[in-house]
């Protein structure tokens, strides 16, 4: 019994004291999926639990800043009616696995989180981090990552303008690949938040098909390396750059025509973060059919289908009565649009 | 009124806004053409296929493109004698249609390339810059990973002896049969090139050459 206890906080990589928290918190032992929720929301990647601390040193105090911490991106007021929607993000643990995909996939998520504020993205930055050239897989590590970003960007139509790759025998186990996105506000345009609301309202998904890729995707990122990255290639993600372009006119012609009421990309940890984020900063419950989520693949579990990190997915909310316009449009585009749900009054 | 430039969308295309903006900074008026739908061939002066992934190409580049029903209606029109543009993503589905001769394979150095290029005008175009006469020099960013252009022999000898060479590269980045950056059918209405002129409009965004292409 004991070493069975131990085995689950392994494969959910809680500790005892966290599982302590958790039944706490519900008054009773986590039960099926609640393990995979706690699990990933509590990852570093999703809660910054170790880097909070000094997150909250950094300045954004200023009339000038009109969305900080806690939104899928920050944004300024430049003056003279432009604003701009910026962020940079890590997607270290991915392209050390597997390099093309890890660095094009972090480039996508971080594209994502731009235009879910309702900003055009357009412009890249990288800052790569890699270690001695002579290091071992360091030249295809290089080579991968450099192709990932300029294939993403190519196909998505955003250029990557500037950056900065340094060499250092530091990052020979550990390289850093850190992706950054501006978009442009035009004057008039609203900018939009993921913070759910209105009971009754309907929870949407949009996007690509939900697939098995990247499932426990954001405790691995969270996890130190050891000798075992190829072992977890399957934990990776893979980009689909032509899907987020479709996203991105799809997505953004959606909120011009002012149909949706809240909207979160889903990235790490998929359908769970981006639910229980839009859920906890509207103070608002959300009620999920998962058997109504779109899937590659018919024989997913409800587990999988919540730790999904198939990319080029969104979440939205909105009015039901805009849903048939809304889903007129992602049609034209080719993608799906499904009401998974809906807002329910009080939080859980 | 004259007639509207239409400027073509499929899904993935990612230099629409670019191309739409440099025609009406020259003047024109722009309408777009949407992938799924045809349009009356007789209703547009010009049509220009802009840049990007058509369905993300991920069979052939342009493969998917070439046989959309949009792609029926320009036929029609490039038929007629309507002017016809194609850039980058717009030369590869035009080769893929058959309306250009030639393919456009992967760069000779496997990798996507981005830069600005010499090019050198070895035929001018009665359409687009048609103020620049053959000889001239321009200078314009390329942008792509399929941009080699390739034409066996025999081909090649009849498009140097028919004049339907427009552009070469004064330095050869892909590995282009004969430097090729650009090419023209024989009744000079159809016309495509690799690099970018939308991208070189303002001095800010590095060049100005690319206006000329623009002025109908």
């Amino acid at each position: 019994m004991k070493s069975e206890h131990a085995a689950k906080l392994k494969t959910y990589r809680l500790n005892e004291s966290e599982y302590e928290l958790i039944a706490r918190l519900l008054g009773r032992p986590p039960r099926g999926v609640e393990w995979a929720l706690f699990s990933a929301l509590w990852s570093e990647h999703c809660s910054y639990k170790s880097s909070k601390v000094h997150l909250k040193k950094l300045f954004n105090k200023s009339s000038r800043v009109l969305e900080s911490f806690g939104e899928n991106a920050g944004v300024v007021d430049l003056g003279e009616g432009e604003r701009v929607a910026f962020k940079i993000e890590s997607h270290n643990h991915p392209s050390f696995i597997e390099p093309y995909q890890g660095a094009a996939t972090g480039v996508g998520g971080i594209l994502r989180d731009i235009f879910t504020m309702g900003a055009r993205p357009i412009a890249l930055a990288d800052y790569l981090c890699f270690g001695e050239p002579s290091a071992p897989r360091m030249s295809p590590l290089v080579d991968g990552v450099v192709r990932g970003i300029g294939g993403y960007g190519n196909c998505v139509g955003v250029p990557t303008i500037t950056g900065q790759t340094e060499f250092h025998e530091s990052y020979s186990g550990n390289i850093l690949v850190n992706a950054m996105a501006v978009g442009l506000f035009r004057p008039g345009e609203k900018i939009f938040l993921s913070k759910a609301k209105g009971p009754g309202n309907w929870v949407v998904y949009v996007g690509a098909k939900t697939g098995r890729d990247g499932v426990h995707g954001a405790s691995m990122a969270s996890e130190s390396f050891e000798a075992d990255s190829a072992a977890k290639r399957p934990t990776v993600q893979i980009g689909d750059p032509f899907y987020e372009k479709l996203l991105i006119e799809s997505c953004l012609e959606v909120m011009k025509e002012d149909l949706v009421v809240a909207i979160q990309d889903m990235g790490a940890a998929g359908l769970t973060s981006s639910s229980f984020e839009m859920a906890s900063k509207g103070g608002v419950g959300l009620s999920i059919h998962l058997d109504r989520v779109p899937l590659r693949d018919a024989s997913m579990t409800p587990e999988d289908i919540l730790l999904s990190e198939s990319q080029e997915r969104m979440l939205l909310v909105c009015e039901p009565r805009k849903f048939e316009r809304i889903a007129a449009i992602f049609h034209r585009w080719g993608l799906d649009a499904v009401t998974i749900g809906e807002v329910t009054g009080k939080g859980l | 009124m004259s007639l509207p430039v239409g400027v073509l969308r499929f899904p993935g295309t990612n230099c629409d806004r670019d191309v739409f903006e440099a025609l009406a900074s020259q003047g024109a008026r722009v309408e777009w053409l949407w992938h799924a739908d045809r349009f009356d061939p007789k209703g547009y002066r010009a049509l220009v296929l802009p840049g990007g992934f058509s369905y993300g190409d991920y069979l052939r580049s342009g493969a998917l493109a070439a046989r959309s029903p949009v792609m029926e209606s320009a036929r029609e029109a490039a038929v007629r004698g309507v002017p016809v543009l194609g850039i980058c993503n717009g030369f590869q589905i035009l080769c893929e249609a058959g309306l250009l001769p030639g393919v456009l394979i992967r760069n000779q150095g496997l990798r996507f390339i981005d830069d600005w290029m010499e090019l050198n005008l070895v035929n001018s175009q009665p359409h687009f810059g048609r103020r620049m006469t053959a000889g001239i020099r321009t200078r314009l960013p390329i942008a792509h990973a399929d941009g080699r252009y390739y034409i066996e022999e025999d081909g090649l000898k009849r498009l140097q002896d028919r004049g339907q060479i427009w552009w070469t590269f004064a330095k050869n980045p892909n590995g282009a049969v004969a430097d090729i950056a650009g090419v023209m059918n024989e009744a000079r209405n159809i016309a495509a090139l690799m690099p970018h002129p939308e991208r070189a409009m303002y001095e800010w965004m590095g060049g100005t050459d690319g206006a000329a292409f623009f002025d109908l």
